[in-house]
């Protein structure tokens, strides 16, 4: 049974891990660029969603669209303004760009918000419900599904929506959808909006299940390096596996060796992985 | 002209104990310290042309190596010596590894070894102490006869990185990495064992701060995981060599030592703001002197005046 209860945790929580890792995945993907932002910006989206909670008492869960928004609307202009200049530049020079600015995020949440942890609490509390014998805390069970709810969301978007389908033409061939007539610069844009708008949502739904500091944005950073690789690049259900098998490797880890190894087991997984498999689990250049 | 300069800095920072006070003798053990690991990343990042992030890994293994070391007995300098020796092998085994991948999958890898390093530190609490930190033995010196000992030590390493880097520019070694930075697959072709080469220079990538770590650690005494693996280690000699010029010998030394000094003239002030500004310093350096200082218009200036036809 408690194998069983240890399944469903990691579960629950590798839901929430593809939401946090799929932006990471797609801006990854299409501007061949490491959003070194990313977890910055869900905490970010994070604070939006404690701070809507603590003065204007909406529910976290409703936030979702409204974080998405303002974050979309951070995330087109810093594509615009900064990482459009050095698109096809080396890896060193646009990871080092995405490092500088995400030194200067860094530091204006910790004038802005302090570096104490916080966490929404909901009141009255959601509760937990007990499905057979394995409990499951409400308030996590609708965060992962909201997240898994954006994943295919975002799956959709990609697959049927006319700016979805010029995205993709984008990353399969950046020439030819020029050529066809496709504005590139701005689906670059509209491309890293939409990864920092996943990132928004990601963190409110992350403000319910756990506290929350500038500090814990390079650990999101770290999780979603780790998803990416493990589920293959830039495919969405790729994002999914990797997100569902980090949680649940995480949780049987703790459980094995005690939580303080987690980050360990999953960086030397995430070594392990690029050695020998480096295309990940879903390995192929998916296209969506 | 040059040579005579270059002589004249030599003999300043021989001498430079004698005339300074400890204020500026702390300031110009950093910027050694800096040069020194500047250079190392030189070797993979700028000869190599592969985005390694793994420096904070090899200075806080250089440092913990040689601080685990000293409190059994070891004597401080072969302490040292052992500590880059471990980081050397270390850094072997681990290019052995991740030195097939390219691009980004290098960069994150490189970047994650200095957060395994750390867990691992913080949790083996026996030998390392964890997170409470290691403290090393003190030594039975005054002040200022202690700051000077760790100047020359930290002279003495950013002396060799850069007799190894001037070495290595103008041989075999050298002509190979920049042959593999511009094209991989060609250096392949033309009968390069590329694998070794890049093993060579990650391991000369991570000597240096092997050693500078173990030299640090006895310098400030006492060391803990957040300090030593901390990954502006990583990122601030990366911005150095950017800022001095990629690929070229001085470059590292150069940029150390401007960045140093804007860090001692500016940022000491804002304290709240420091990572902030080297953040929009950051993100200015890649946007506008992607080539660094040296590559900014300068040498079209110079071209144009002495008539020379621009490339």
């Amino acid at each position: 049974m408690l194998y069983v209860q240890v399944l469903v945790n990691g579960l629950v929580l590798g839901g929430l891990y593809s939401s946090i890792a799929v932006g990471f995945s797609l801006v990854w993907g299409v501007l061949n660029v490491i959003n070194i932002l990313h977890g910055s910006l869900i905490i970010l989206g994070s604070y939006a969603a404690f701070f809507a909670y603590q003065y204007l008492h909406i529910n976290p869960f409703l936030f979702v669209p409204v974080a998405a928004l303002l974050l979309f609307c951070l995330g087109y202009a810093i594509q615009l303004v900064f990482i459009n200049r050095v698109m096809g530049s080396p890896v060193l020079i646009t990871l080092t760009l995405t490092f500088g600015l995400n030194l200067l995020l860094y530091n204006l949440m910790i004038l802005a918000f302090k570096a104490d942890f916080r966490k929404v609490t909901l009141s009255p509390p959601l509760g937990s419900i007990n499905l057979g014998g394995v409990i499951v805390p409400i308030d996590r069970l609708i965060s992962m599904g909201f997240a898994l709810a954006l994943v295919g969301l975002l799956y959709a978007l990609l697959r049927g929506s006319r700016i979805g389908r010029a995205i993709v033409a984008v990353r399969m061939d950046r020439e030819a959808a020029q050529l066809m007539g496709v504005n590139v610069k701005r689906i670059y844009a509209i491309t890293f909006g939409l990864g920092a708008a996943m990132a928004g949502a990601a963190g409110s739904l992350f403000s319910v299940m756990f506290p929350i500091s500038p500090e814990t944005a390079n650990a999101l950073l770290g999780k979603a390096f780790v998803i990416c690789v493990l589920g293959g690049l830039g495919s969405v259900p790729g994002v999914m596996v990797g997100g569902l098998t980090l949680g649940i490797i995480e949780s049987y880890s703790a459980l094995f060796f005690g939580p303080e190894y987690s980050v360990t087991i999953s960086f030397t997984l995430l070594i392990l992985l690029l050695m020998f498999r480096p295309t990940g689990i879903m390995g192929r250049r998916g296209y969506q | 002209m040059m040579r005579v300069l270059a002589f004249a800095v030599a003999v300043v920072l021989v001498m430079l104990p004698a005339l300074a006070d400890n204020y500026l003798l702390r300031v110009a053990t950093t910027m050694l310290m800096y040069s020194a690991l500047a250079l190392g990343w030189n070797f993979i990042g700028g000869l190599a042309g592969y985005p390694s992030f793994a420096t904070a890994a090899f200075f806080g293994l250089g440092a913990y190596a040689s601080g685990v070391l000293q409190t059994k007995g070891v004597p401080m300098p072969a302490a040292w010596a052992l500590g880059g020796a471990i980081v050397a092998v270390f850094a072997a085994a681990l290019g052995r590894a991740i030195l097939h991948l390219r691009g980004h999958y290098f960069a994150i890898a490189s970047l994650v070894v200095a957060e395994v390093l750390r867990e691992i530190t913080n949790s083996a609490t026996d030998l390392t102490g964890g997170g409470m930190g290691l403290n090393l033995p003190v030594l039975s010196l005054d002040v200022t006869a202690q700051a000077r000992l760790f100047y020359y030590a930290m002279l003495v390493a950013a002396a060799a990185a850069l007799a190894t880097t001037a070495l290595v520019a103008h041989n075999r070694l050298g002509f190979g990495l920049r042959c593999i930075q511009q094209n991989e697959d060609a250096a392949i072709m033309l009968g390069i064992n590329t694998l070794r080469y890049k093993v060579v220079a990650f391991v000369l990538s991570a000597v240096f701060p092997g050693v500078c770590g173990g030299i640090y650690a006895s310098w400030v005494n006492y060391i803990d995981p957040t300090d030593v693996y901390d990954v502006l280690l990583s990122v601030k000699p990366i911005v150095m060599v950017l800022l001095g010029g990629v690929g070229t010998v001085m470059g590292g030394v150069y940029g150390a030592v401007l960045f140093l000094l804007m860090e001692e003239l500016v940022w000491r002030n804002l304290l709240q703001f420091h990572a902030g500004l080297l953040g929009i310093i950051v993100v200015c350096l890649v946007l506008f002197l992607p080539h660094g200082l040296r590559g900014a218009g300068w040498a079209k200036l110079w071209r144009r005046r002495t008539g020379e036809a621009a490339p």
